[in-house]
Protein backbone atom coordinates (compact mmCIF):
# COMPACT_ATOMS: atom_id res chain seq x y z
CA UNK A 1 0.00 0.00 0.00
CA UNK A 2 1.32 3.34 -1.19
CA UNK A 3 1.10 6.27 1.70
CA UNK A 4 0.55 10.00 0.53
CA UNK A 5 4.17 11.89 1.55
CA UNK A 6 2.33 14.96 0.85
CA UNK A 7 1.04 15.95 4.03
CA UNK A 8 4.48 15.32 5.42
CA UNK A 9 6.48 17.08 3.45
CA UNK A 10 4.40 19.88 3.83
CA UNK A 11 4.46 20.11 7.92
CA UNK A 12 8.09 20.11 7.26
CA UNK A 13 8.62 23.08 5.14
CA UNK A 14 5.82 24.63 7.14
CA UNK A 15 8.45 24.11 10.31
CA UNK A 16 11.36 25.35 8.74
CA UNK A 17 9.97 28.42 6.87
CA UNK A 18 8.55 29.37 10.19
CA UNK A 19 11.57 28.70 11.75
CA UNK A 20 14.23 30.25 9.49
CA UNK A 21 11.83 33.50 9.64
CA UNK A 22 11.50 33.21 13.71
CA UNK A 23 15.22 33.58 13.89
CA UNK A 24 15.68 36.08 11.69
CA UNK A 25 12.89 38.29 13.54
CA UNK A 26 13.36 36.07 17.38
CA UNK A 27 16.45 36.45 17.94
CA UNK A 28 17.52 40.34 17.46
CA UNK A 29 13.61 40.88 19.39
CA UNK A 30 15.03 38.51 22.42
CA UNK A 31 17.95 40.43 22.24
CA UNK A 32 16.21 44.02 22.50
CA UNK A 33 14.06 42.42 25.58
CA UNK A 34 17.01 41.14 27.18
CA UNK A 35 18.86 44.53 27.40
CA UNK A 36 16.07 47.16 27.20
CA UNK A 37 14.71 49.54 30.07
CA UNK A 38 11.40 50.41 28.73
CA UNK A 39 8.88 50.75 30.67
CA UNK A 40 6.17 48.70 28.28
CA UNK A 41 8.67 45.44 28.60
CA UNK A 42 6.37 43.42 30.97
CA UNK A 43 3.59 43.94 28.85
CA UNK A 44 5.89 42.96 25.52
CA UNK A 45 6.99 40.08 27.76
CA UNK A 46 3.37 38.77 28.36
CA UNK A 47 2.09 39.45 25.02
CA UNK A 48 5.10 37.32 23.78
CA UNK A 49 3.92 34.93 26.23
CA UNK A 50 0.82 34.47 25.12
CA UNK A 51 0.56 31.52 22.50
CA UNK A 52 1.75 29.69 25.93
CA UNK A 53 -1.60 30.00 27.36
CA UNK A 54 -4.01 30.23 24.88
CA UNK A 55 -6.36 27.98 23.34
CA UNK A 56 -4.63 27.98 19.47
CA UNK A 57 -8.18 28.04 18.75
CA UNK A 58 -8.40 31.60 20.24
CA UNK A 59 -5.38 32.71 18.33
CA UNK A 60 -6.94 30.80 15.17
CA UNK A 61 -10.20 32.58 15.60
CA UNK A 62 -8.20 36.08 15.52
CA UNK A 63 -5.94 35.08 12.75
CA UNK A 64 -8.69 34.18 10.75
CA UNK A 65 -10.36 37.51 11.19
CA UNK A 66 -7.44 39.53 10.63
CA UNK A 67 -6.13 37.49 7.55
CA UNK A 68 -9.52 38.20 5.87
CA UNK A 69 -9.18 40.46 2.92
CA UNK A 70 -11.89 42.26 4.23
CA UNK A 71 -9.84 43.14 7.54
CA UNK A 72 -7.38 45.84 6.93
CA UNK A 73 -4.42 43.56 7.85
CA UNK A 74 -5.56 41.26 5.39
CA UNK A 75 -6.26 43.76 2.97
CA UNK A 76 -2.88 45.39 3.30
CA UNK A 77 -1.08 41.94 2.80
CA UNK A 78 -2.98 41.58 -0.07
CA UNK A 79 -2.39 44.49 -1.67
CA UNK A 80 1.09 45.34 -0.97
CA UNK A 81 2.31 41.96 -1.53
CA UNK A 82 -0.56 40.11 -3.25
CA UNK A 83 -0.57 37.19 -0.88
CA UNK A 84 -3.67 35.51 0.38
CA UNK A 85 -3.58 34.67 3.70
CA UNK A 86 -6.68 33.06 4.77
CA UNK A 87 -6.38 29.39 3.64
CA UNK A 88 -2.90 29.09 2.17
CA UNK A 89 0.65 28.27 2.85
CA UNK A 90 1.20 31.45 3.66
CA UNK A 91 -1.15 32.02 6.03
CA UNK A 92 0.10 29.58 7.45
CA UNK A 93 3.65 30.86 7.79
CA UNK A 94 2.59 33.92 9.60
CA UNK A 95 0.44 31.89 12.36
CA UNK A 96 3.07 29.46 12.97
CA UNK A 97 5.48 32.45 13.35
CA UNK A 98 3.30 34.08 15.64
CA UNK A 99 2.30 30.60 17.37
CA UNK A 100 5.64 29.74 18.14
CA UNK A 101 7.12 33.25 19.16
CA UNK A 102 7.87 32.53 22.40
CA UNK A 103 9.55 29.23 22.18
CA UNK A 104 12.63 30.42 20.19
CA UNK A 105 12.53 34.23 22.25
CA UNK A 106 11.97 32.45 26.19
CA UNK A 107 15.45 30.28 25.95
CA UNK A 108 17.08 32.84 23.60
CA UNK A 109 16.01 35.87 26.01
CA UNK A 110 17.53 34.18 28.74
CA UNK A 111 20.55 32.87 27.37
CA UNK A 112 21.79 36.54 26.52
CA UNK A 113 20.53 37.73 30.25
CA UNK A 114 22.49 35.20 31.86
CA UNK A 115 26.34 36.31 29.74
CA UNK A 116 27.81 38.38 32.02
CA UNK A 117 27.36 42.23 31.17
CA UNK A 118 31.06 42.91 30.65
CA UNK A 119 31.16 40.64 27.81
CA UNK A 120 29.52 43.12 25.43
CA UNK A 121 31.19 46.11 27.67
CA UNK A 122 34.48 44.86 26.75
CA UNK A 123 33.65 44.33 23.36
CA UNK A 124 32.27 47.69 23.41
CA UNK A 125 35.43 49.04 24.70
CA UNK A 126 38.25 47.49 22.18
CA UNK A 127 35.95 49.39 20.00
CA UNK A 128 33.37 46.97 18.10
CA UNK A 129 29.66 48.34 17.54
CA UNK A 130 26.53 46.55 18.94
CA UNK A 131 26.41 44.52 15.72
CA UNK A 132 29.86 42.82 15.34
CA UNK A 133 29.20 42.10 19.10
CA UNK A 134 26.11 40.32 18.94
CA UNK A 135 27.61 38.47 16.19
CA UNK A 136 31.45 37.49 17.51
CA UNK A 137 30.82 37.46 20.97
CA UNK A 138 27.02 37.09 22.47
CA UNK A 139 25.65 34.75 19.50
CA UNK A 140 28.74 32.28 19.78
CA UNK A 141 28.32 31.89 23.58
CA UNK A 142 24.46 30.92 23.64
CA UNK A 143 24.53 28.55 20.99
CA UNK A 144 22.71 25.78 23.38
CA UNK A 145 20.36 28.43 24.29
CA UNK A 146 20.07 28.99 20.07
CA UNK A 147 19.34 25.81 19.15
CA UNK A 148 17.06 25.00 21.78
CA UNK A 149 15.53 27.90 20.69
CA UNK A 150 15.43 26.98 17.04
CA UNK A 151 14.12 23.40 17.59
CA UNK A 152 11.56 23.62 20.29
CA UNK A 153 9.95 26.26 17.82
CA UNK A 154 10.39 23.81 14.90
CA UNK A 155 8.93 21.19 16.88
CA UNK A 156 6.13 23.06 18.05
CA UNK A 157 5.07 23.93 13.93
CA UNK A 158 4.97 20.99 13.67
CA UNK A 159 2.96 19.46 16.19
CA UNK A 160 0.23 22.65 15.43
CA UNK A 161 -3.14 21.57 15.50
CA UNK A 162 -5.79 24.03 16.31
CA UNK A 163 -4.24 27.47 15.01
CA UNK A 164 -3.84 25.43 11.29
CA UNK A 165 -7.19 23.81 11.37
CA UNK A 166 -8.92 27.58 12.39
CA UNK A 167 -6.81 29.78 9.26
CA UNK A 168 -5.71 27.08 7.29
CA UNK A 169 -8.57 24.66 6.22
CA UNK A 170 -7.75 21.39 4.95
CA UNK A 171 -6.38 21.99 1.47
CA UNK A 172 -4.40 19.11 0.08
CA UNK A 173 -1.10 20.58 -0.91
CA UNK A 174 -1.55 23.53 0.50
CA UNK A 175 -2.54 23.33 3.58
CA UNK A 176 -3.12 19.69 4.60
CA UNK A 177 -0.36 19.21 6.73
CA UNK A 178 0.60 15.99 8.51
CA UNK A 179 -1.27 16.70 12.15
CA UNK A 180 -4.71 17.74 10.23
CA UNK A 181 -4.20 14.26 8.07
CA UNK A 182 -4.29 12.23 11.31
CA UNK A 183 -7.04 13.83 12.22
CA UNK A 184 -8.56 13.69 8.49
CA UNK A 185 -7.40 9.90 8.01
CA UNK A 186 -9.03 8.60 11.83
CA UNK A 187 -12.39 10.58 10.78
CA UNK A 188 -12.52 8.46 7.77
CA UNK A 189 -11.54 5.20 9.95
CA UNK A 190 -8.63 4.96 8.03
CA UNK A 191 -6.39 4.36 11.23
CA UNK A 192 -3.67 2.19 8.99
CA UNK A 193 -2.90 5.67 6.95
CA UNK A 194 -3.45 7.87 10.35
CA UNK A 195 -0.80 5.18 12.07
CA UNK A 196 1.20 6.15 9.05
CA UNK A 197 1.38 9.59 9.47
CA UNK A 198 1.85 9.49 13.17
CA UNK A 199 4.72 6.86 13.25
CA UNK A 200 6.64 9.34 11.33
CA UNK A 201 6.10 12.78 13.04
CA UNK A 202 6.67 10.46 16.19
CA UNK A 203 9.91 9.37 14.90
CA UNK A 204 11.45 12.21 13.61
CA UNK A 205 10.52 14.81 16.20
CA UNK A 206 11.96 11.92 18.84
CA UNK A 207 15.46 12.11 16.57
CA UNK A 208 15.31 15.58 16.41
CA UNK A 209 15.24 15.73 20.23
CA UNK A 210 17.51 13.07 20.83
CA UNK A 211 20.09 14.59 18.80
CA UNK A 212 19.41 18.11 20.31
CA UNK A 213 20.24 16.33 23.80
CA UNK A 214 23.01 15.00 22.52
CA UNK A 215 24.74 17.66 20.60
CA UNK A 216 23.95 19.71 23.99
CA UNK A 217 25.58 17.75 26.42
CA UNK A 218 28.98 17.44 24.06
CA UNK A 219 28.85 21.10 23.66
CA UNK A 220 28.44 21.98 27.24
CA UNK A 221 31.02 19.15 28.61
CA UNK A 222 33.76 21.54 26.05
CA UNK A 223 32.41 25.15 28.00
CA UNK A 224 32.32 23.82 31.45
CA UNK B 1 45.37 64.78 29.36
CA UNK B 2 42.10 63.82 30.51
CA UNK B 3 40.33 66.92 32.84
CA UNK B 4 36.69 65.26 34.70
CA UNK B 5 34.76 67.31 36.70
CA UNK B 6 31.45 64.83 37.16
CA UNK B 7 28.63 64.20 39.54
CA UNK B 8 26.72 60.95 39.85
CA UNK B 9 24.30 59.98 42.49
CA UNK B 10 24.79 56.60 43.38
CA UNK B 11 23.24 54.13 45.75
CA UNK B 12 25.77 52.74 48.41
CA UNK B 13 25.53 49.90 51.20
CA UNK B 14 24.27 52.96 53.87
CA UNK B 15 21.50 54.62 51.33
CA UNK B 16 22.54 57.34 48.18
CA UNK B 17 25.16 59.56 48.13
CA UNK B 18 26.61 61.58 45.33
CA UNK B 19 29.81 61.08 43.63
CA UNK B 20 31.46 64.45 43.29
CA UNK B 21 34.92 64.45 41.58
CA UNK B 22 37.24 66.83 39.77
CA UNK B 23 40.69 65.79 38.93
CA UNK B 24 43.09 65.52 35.99
CA UNK B 25 45.40 62.94 34.71
CA UNK B 26 48.43 64.04 33.28
CA UNK B 27 49.75 62.21 30.17
CA UNK B 28 52.00 58.43 30.63
CA UNK B 29 50.93 58.77 34.50
CA UNK B 30 50.10 55.96 36.65
CA UNK B 31 46.93 56.82 39.39
CA UNK B 32 45.75 54.83 42.44
CA UNK B 33 42.13 54.82 42.85
CA UNK B 34 41.99 53.68 46.79
CA UNK B 35 39.17 53.37 48.86
CA UNK B 36 36.61 50.99 50.27
CA UNK B 37 34.19 49.07 48.34
CA UNK B 38 30.89 51.41 46.82
CA UNK B 39 33.10 54.21 47.48
CA UNK B 40 32.27 55.09 43.86
CA UNK B 41 36.19 53.82 42.63
CA UNK B 42 34.82 51.40 39.11
CA UNK B 43 31.86 53.91 38.43
CA UNK B 44 34.63 56.24 38.25
CA UNK B 45 36.47 53.95 35.52
CA UNK B 46 33.52 53.27 34.39
CA UNK B 47 32.46 56.89 33.59
CA UNK B 48 35.87 57.84 32.05
CA UNK B 49 35.63 54.04 29.68
CA UNK B 50 31.73 55.61 28.66
CA UNK B 51 29.98 52.34 29.82
CA UNK B 52 28.42 55.00 32.53
CA UNK B 53 27.20 58.24 32.32
CA UNK B 54 27.87 61.02 34.97
CA UNK B 55 24.07 62.72 35.15
CA UNK B 56 26.21 66.36 34.88
CA UNK B 57 29.63 67.75 34.51
CA UNK B 58 32.61 67.12 32.42
CA UNK B 59 35.19 64.99 30.82
CA UNK B 60 37.40 66.16 28.29
CA UNK B 61 40.39 64.64 26.84
CA UNK B 62 43.28 66.87 25.24
CA UNK B 63 40.35 69.29 24.95
CA UNK B 64 38.03 66.97 23.29
CA UNK B 65 34.85 66.21 25.00
CA UNK B 66 34.00 62.45 25.59
CA UNK B 67 31.38 63.41 27.87
CA UNK B 68 29.59 67.34 28.67
CA UNK B 69 26.43 68.68 28.29
CA UNK B 70 25.51 68.21 24.70
CA UNK B 71 28.29 65.91 23.57
CA UNK B 72 28.36 62.10 24.18
CA UNK B 73 31.53 59.64 23.00
CA UNK B 74 30.12 56.42 22.73
CA UNK B 75 32.56 53.98 24.69
CA UNK B 76 33.41 52.81 20.90
CA UNK B 77 35.55 55.94 19.87
CA UNK B 78 37.16 56.67 23.26
CA UNK B 79 40.45 54.11 22.75
CA UNK B 80 40.27 53.15 26.10
CA UNK B 81 41.21 49.35 27.51
CA UNK B 82 39.47 48.59 30.37
CA UNK B 83 40.72 45.57 32.62
CA UNK B 84 37.41 43.83 34.36
CA UNK B 85 37.63 42.14 37.79
CA UNK B 86 36.17 39.21 36.10
CA UNK B 87 38.39 39.46 32.59
CA UNK B 88 35.69 39.26 30.43
CA UNK B 89 37.29 37.32 28.54
CA UNK B 90 35.38 35.50 25.40
CA UNK B 91 34.95 31.94 26.09
CA UNK B 92 34.01 31.21 22.27
CA UNK B 93 37.52 32.31 21.32
CA UNK B 94 41.27 31.31 21.90
CA UNK B 95 43.98 33.12 24.10
CA UNK B 96 44.96 34.50 20.11
CA UNK B 97 41.32 34.60 19.19
CA UNK B 98 40.69 37.22 21.79
CA UNK B 99 43.32 39.08 20.99
CA UNK B 100 42.71 39.23 17.26
CA UNK B 101 39.80 39.94 17.88
CA UNK B 102 40.59 43.20 19.74
CA UNK B 103 43.32 44.80 16.96
CA UNK B 104 42.03 47.87 15.36
CA UNK B 105 40.54 47.88 11.68
CA UNK B 106 44.13 47.78 9.62
CA UNK B 107 46.72 46.71 12.43
CA UNK B 108 48.55 43.89 11.30
CA UNK B 109 48.09 40.74 12.92
CA UNK B 110 51.86 40.98 13.62
CA UNK B 111 50.84 42.98 16.80
CA UNK B 112 48.85 39.97 18.56
CA UNK B 113 51.77 37.87 18.41
CA UNK B 114 53.85 40.01 19.83
CA UNK B 115 51.85 40.96 22.61
CA UNK B 116 51.46 36.94 22.83
CA UNK B 117 55.06 36.99 22.86
CA UNK B 118 55.72 39.85 25.60
CA UNK B 119 53.42 38.83 27.69
CA UNK B 120 54.62 35.41 27.31
CA UNK B 121 51.54 33.63 26.12
CA UNK B 122 53.12 31.52 23.49
CA UNK B 123 52.36 28.44 24.83
CA UNK B 124 48.54 29.17 25.90
CA UNK B 125 48.02 30.77 22.46
CA UNK B 126 45.08 28.10 21.49
CA UNK B 127 44.05 27.23 24.40
CA UNK B 128 40.26 28.60 25.17
CA UNK B 129 39.90 30.87 28.41
CA UNK B 130 38.28 28.36 30.55
CA UNK B 131 41.75 26.08 30.54
CA UNK B 132 43.60 28.98 31.87
CA UNK B 133 44.15 29.69 35.54
CA UNK B 134 43.57 32.98 37.19
CA UNK B 135 46.64 34.46 36.35
CA UNK B 136 47.20 33.33 33.27
CA UNK B 137 43.46 35.17 32.36
CA UNK B 138 44.33 38.04 33.61
CA UNK B 139 47.37 38.28 31.34
CA UNK B 140 45.82 37.71 28.00
CA UNK B 141 43.25 40.01 29.12
CA UNK B 142 45.94 42.36 29.66
CA UNK B 143 47.22 41.53 26.56
CA UNK B 144 43.50 42.02 24.84
CA UNK B 145 43.04 45.63 26.42
CA UNK B 146 46.86 46.42 24.94
CA UNK B 147 45.59 45.04 21.47
CA UNK B 148 43.39 47.82 20.77
CA UNK B 149 46.32 50.18 21.09
CA UNK B 150 44.49 52.56 24.09
CA UNK B 151 45.18 55.90 24.92
CA UNK B 152 44.17 55.42 28.59
CA UNK B 153 44.34 52.05 30.02
CA UNK B 154 41.92 51.61 33.08
CA UNK B 155 42.18 48.69 35.62
CA UNK B 156 39.38 47.61 38.02
CA UNK B 157 40.86 45.16 40.83
CA UNK B 158 43.32 43.76 38.96
CA UNK B 159 44.82 41.71 41.01
CA UNK B 160 42.57 41.05 43.40
CA UNK B 161 41.51 37.47 42.57
CA UNK B 162 45.45 36.47 42.44
CA UNK B 163 48.19 34.57 45.10
CA UNK B 164 50.56 36.32 46.59
CA UNK B 165 53.14 35.03 43.98
CA UNK B 166 51.08 35.85 40.61
CA UNK B 167 50.32 39.11 42.11
CA UNK B 168 53.53 40.56 42.48
CA UNK B 169 55.05 38.79 39.20
CA UNK B 170 51.64 40.98 37.40
CA UNK B 171 52.52 43.61 39.26
CA UNK B 172 56.10 44.04 37.85
CA UNK B 173 54.26 43.07 34.26
CA UNK B 174 52.12 45.65 34.89
CA UNK B 175 54.17 48.18 35.55
CA UNK B 176 56.95 47.26 33.05
CA UNK B 177 53.68 47.33 30.03
CA UNK B 178 53.04 50.68 31.28
CA UNK B 179 56.18 52.06 31.37
CA UNK B 180 57.23 50.20 27.66
CA UNK B 181 53.96 52.14 25.98
CA UNK B 182 54.32 55.12 27.97
CA UNK B 183 50.56 54.62 29.00
CA UNK B 184 47.92 56.97 30.98
CA UNK B 185 46.88 54.21 33.32
CA UNK B 186 44.25 54.19 36.56
CA UNK B 187 43.97 51.39 38.73
CA UNK B 188 41.15 50.66 41.06
CA UNK B 189 42.85 49.10 44.56
CA UNK B 190 42.12 48.34 48.17
CA UNK B 191 46.21 47.22 48.74
CA UNK B 192 48.11 49.15 49.83
CA UNK B 193 51.19 47.49 49.39
CA UNK B 194 50.17 46.98 45.48
CA UNK B 195 49.53 50.97 45.44
CA UNK B 196 52.99 51.60 46.59
CA UNK B 197 54.74 49.14 44.10
CA UNK B 198 52.91 50.69 40.84
CA UNK B 199 51.58 54.15 41.42
CA UNK B 200 53.23 57.75 42.46
CA UNK B 201 50.11 59.09 42.32
CA UNK B 202 46.69 57.94 44.92
CA UNK B 203 43.26 59.12 45.44
CA UNK B 204 41.62 58.42 48.19
CA UNK B 205 37.71 58.07 47.75
CA UNK B 206 35.77 57.90 50.58
CA UNK B 207 31.72 58.43 50.04
CA UNK B 208 31.86 59.83 46.15
CA UNK B 209 34.95 62.20 47.65
CA UNK B 210 38.75 62.61 46.90
CA UNK B 211 39.29 62.51 50.83
CA UNK B 212 43.26 62.52 50.27
CA UNK B 213 45.77 62.77 47.40
CA UNK B 214 49.16 62.76 46.66
CA UNK B 215 52.15 60.04 46.85
CA UNK B 216 51.50 56.61 48.89
CA UNK B 217 53.81 58.15 51.18
CA UNK B 218 51.30 61.32 51.98
CA UNK B 219 48.43 59.74 51.33
CA UNK B 220 49.43 56.49 53.99
CA UNK B 221 51.14 58.79 56.66
CA UNK B 222 54.24 56.93 56.61
CA UNK B 223 56.17 60.10 55.08
CA UNK B 224 54.88 61.88 58.34
CA UNK B 225 56.13 59.12 60.56
CA UNK B 226 59.69 59.28 59.49
CA UNK B 227 59.84 55.29 59.42
CA UNK B 228 62.89 53.36 57.90
CA UNK B 229 60.44 50.16 57.54
CA UNK B 230 57.17 50.69 57.09
CA UNK B 231 54.41 47.88 55.91
CA UNK B 232 50.95 47.77 55.57
CA UNK B 233 49.04 45.44 57.78
CA UNK B 234 46.24 43.71 58.88
CA UNK B 235 45.13 43.03 62.34
CA UNK B 236 44.53 39.67 62.74
CA UNK B 237 44.24 39.10 66.94
CA UNK B 238 44.61 41.15 70.01
CA UNK B 239 45.96 38.84 73.26
CA UNK B 240 46.74 40.16 76.95
CA UNK B 241 50.20 38.97 77.71
CA UNK B 242 50.87 40.54 81.30
CA UNK B 243 50.73 44.18 80.91
CA UNK B 244 51.42 44.35 77.32
CA UNK B 245 49.32 42.95 74.44
CA UNK B 246 50.57 41.06 71.48
CA UNK B 247 49.28 41.94 68.03
CA UNK B 248 48.71 39.26 65.57
CA UNK B 249 49.63 40.39 62.64
CA UNK B 250 48.99 40.09 58.46
CA UNK B 251 51.23 41.53 56.79
CA UNK B 252 51.63 40.53 52.68
CA UNK B 253 51.21 37.17 53.14
CA UNK B 254 53.19 36.60 56.31
CA UNK B 255 51.92 36.21 59.81
CA UNK B 256 53.72 38.42 62.29
CA UNK B 257 53.53 39.12 66.44
CA UNK B 258 54.27 42.53 67.64
CA UNK B 259 54.04 43.80 71.21
CA UNK B 260 51.85 46.89 71.61
CA UNK B 261 51.28 48.81 74.57
CA UNK B 262 47.20 48.46 76.61
CA UNK B 263 46.44 52.29 75.07
CA UNK B 264 47.30 51.38 71.30
CA UNK B 265 46.15 47.72 71.84
CA UNK B 266 42.67 48.82 72.99
CA UNK B 267 42.44 51.53 69.80
CA UNK B 268 42.47 48.19 67.59
CA UNK B 269 40.18 45.58 67.00
CA UNK B 270 40.73 42.33 64.52
CA UNK B 271 40.06 43.41 61.01
CA UNK B 272 41.64 46.70 61.66
CA UNK B 273 44.65 48.21 58.70
CA UNK B 274 47.74 49.27 59.85
CA UNK B 275 51.33 50.57 59.43
CA UNK B 276 54.07 48.41 61.04
CA UNK B 277 57.01 50.78 61.31
CA UNK B 278 60.33 50.29 62.42
CA UNK B 279 62.91 52.85 63.41
CA UNK B 280 66.78 52.56 64.90
CA UNK B 281 67.57 49.43 64.28
CA UNK B 282 69.84 47.20 62.50
CA UNK B 283 68.25 45.55 59.48
CA UNK B 284 70.06 42.12 58.48
CA UNK B 285 69.71 40.79 54.97
CA UNK B 286 70.04 37.06 54.11
CA UNK B 287 70.14 36.32 50.69
CA UNK B 288 67.21 33.78 49.90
Amino acid sequence: MSYDWQPIWLTFKLAAIATFILCVIGIPFAWWLAHTRMRAKPVLEALVSMPLVLPPSVLGFYLLLAFSPAHWFGGFVEHIAGLKLAFSFSGLVVASVIFSFPFLVHPVQSGFQNLPRSLSEAAYTLGKGRWQTLRHVLLPNIKPQLLAGAVLAFAHTIGEFGVVLMIGGNLPGQTRVASIAIYDEVEAMNYDAANFYALVLFAVCFAILLAVHIINRKFLARIV
Amino acid sequence: MIELDIRKKLLGAHGGFTLELKLSLREGEFVTLFGESGAGKTTLLRCLAGLSEPDSGYILCNGKPWFSRDARLPAQQRRVGYMFQDYALFPNMSVRGNIEFALRKGTPRQRASELIELMALGELQHRMPNMLSGGQQQRVALARALAAEPRLLLLDEPFSALDHETRLRLQDEVLRLQRRYGLTTVMVSHDVGEVYRLSRRVLMIEHGRIVREGSPEEVFGAGQAGGKFCFAGEVLAIEAADVVFAVTLLVGNQIVRVIAAAEEAHKLEPGARVMLMSKAFNPVLVAC
